[in-house]
């Protein structure tokens, strides 16, 4: 849309050697990870099929290892709805500098929007993804999603001809995956402080109520946030200008 | 189970999301200029995976051997993710530590 003359259009829709760069590490970290949630989704009593639904259909990695022991407990929908927004409520984030304006298309917007993981964001908002073509963009997202999907597949496949009482434990790799991301984000950003809110949040949510320790974490949390963001505002370089321009500077890191 | 019950899930979960990742970016669009929410889209994801974190080990009771397994595999996994900044290897090899310890200690 933003590219109307044919000619304009690169002729090569496959990835360039920068793009593969970013793209095929991530895309091989997602897999294992799939594995893992599919061997989690037979070992908690469900078919093996069940793990093709969810990573097809609800699509957000984190969230699913939680709504597999939802699913089987059988919890309330308002709880599994109000624990989906909070876990996902960081996606709102991401509009602010997913390059959407770059995609073409009613369904490739709508299946952009669907696919925005942690992942396709961090890749897609990088510097060199900002001349990326609408292909490049969707392309990565549905690899992104062949290799969650395939390895979850596999993995409950796997998982229901494997002997899986000797996989207990098998859920820590979700703990893994946040002490990873919480790495990841204090590498982006140090901020101490930030850090020691969200410890404090999560010990006084959990003294209320364990079960609710979510909700009542990140409401504290963001309470707190927007509190200091209100009394002590930092310098941050201004977004894009317009609705078409790159929405993140070429010097930002991906979150 | 219930395989309505659990494709209800599904259904919920799926469409909270994809509004959740859909709907900014028209809700949104005239904020982009916003310091306030600039700022928030800095400082949220670290203390989000923080919290996240606590919780997925929040239900667990605290036992000696549940400190060792849970200890040893975050202190492994972190050191990984420092030391060689890869995301799989560090979660794989985490989880393996944990798991091989849990049906040691088990």
């Amino acid at each position: 849309m933003d590219d109307p003359t044919p000619e304009a259009e690169p002729t090569d829709p496959v990835p360039t050697e920068g793009h593969l760069r970013m793209t095929l590490p991530v895309g091989l970290g997602l897999f294992p990870l799939g594995l893992a949630f599919g061997a989690l989704v037979v070992h908690a009593g469900l078919s093996w099929w069940w793990a093709t639904v969810f990573s097809t259909i609800v699509y957000a990695g984190s969230l699913e290892f939680l709504l597999v022991g939802m699913a089987v407990t059988g919890v309330p929908l308002a709880q599994v709805a109000l624990s989906t927004l909070l876990v996902n409520s960081r996606h709102v984030f991401y509009a602010l500098s997913f390059p959407l304006h770059n995609v073409d298309g009613k369904v490739g917007k709508a299946y952009a929007t669907f696919a925005l993981t942690d992942e396709a964001y961090a890749v897609t908002t990088s510097p060199e993804a900002q001349r990326w073509t609408s292909r490049q963009i969707i392309g990565v997202q549905v690899f992104f999603q062949l290799c969650w999907v395939g390895g979850a597949t596999l993995g409950a496949l796997a998982g229901s001809v494997l002997p899986l009482d000797q996989l207990d434990g098998l859920d820590f790799a979700l703990t893994a995956l946040f002490v990873v991301l919480a790495i990841e984000a204090a590498r982006d950003r140090p901020d101490r402080l930030t850090a020691a809110v969200a410890i404090v949040c999560a010990a006084v949510a959990l003294a209320i109520s364990r079960e609710h320790l979510l909700p009542i974490a990140f409401a504290g949390f963001t309470a707190v946030q927007v509190w200091r963001a209100r009394r002590d505002p930092i310098a941050i370089p201004p977004e894009s200008t317009g609705p078409t321009a790159p929405a993140a500077g070429p010097g930002e890191v991906p979150s | 189970m219930n395989p309505v019950a659990i494709a209800a899930v599904v259904a919920v979960a799926s469409a909270i999301t994809w509004g959740l990742r859909a709907l900014p970016f028209a809700a949104l669009a005239p904020l982009r200029q916003s310091a306030l929410l600039a700022q928030l889209r800095l400082t949220m994801p670290l203390g989000i995976m923080i919290i996240l974190t606590i919780y997925t080990v929040s239900g667990i009771e605290v036992t000696g051997e549940n400190l060792i397994t849970y200890g040893a595999g975050i202190a492994v996994t972190a050191a990984l993710q420092l030391w060689k900044r890869h995301v799989s290897i560090s979660i794989l090899v985490g989880t393996a530590v944990h798991m091989l310890l849990v049906a040691w200690l088990g």
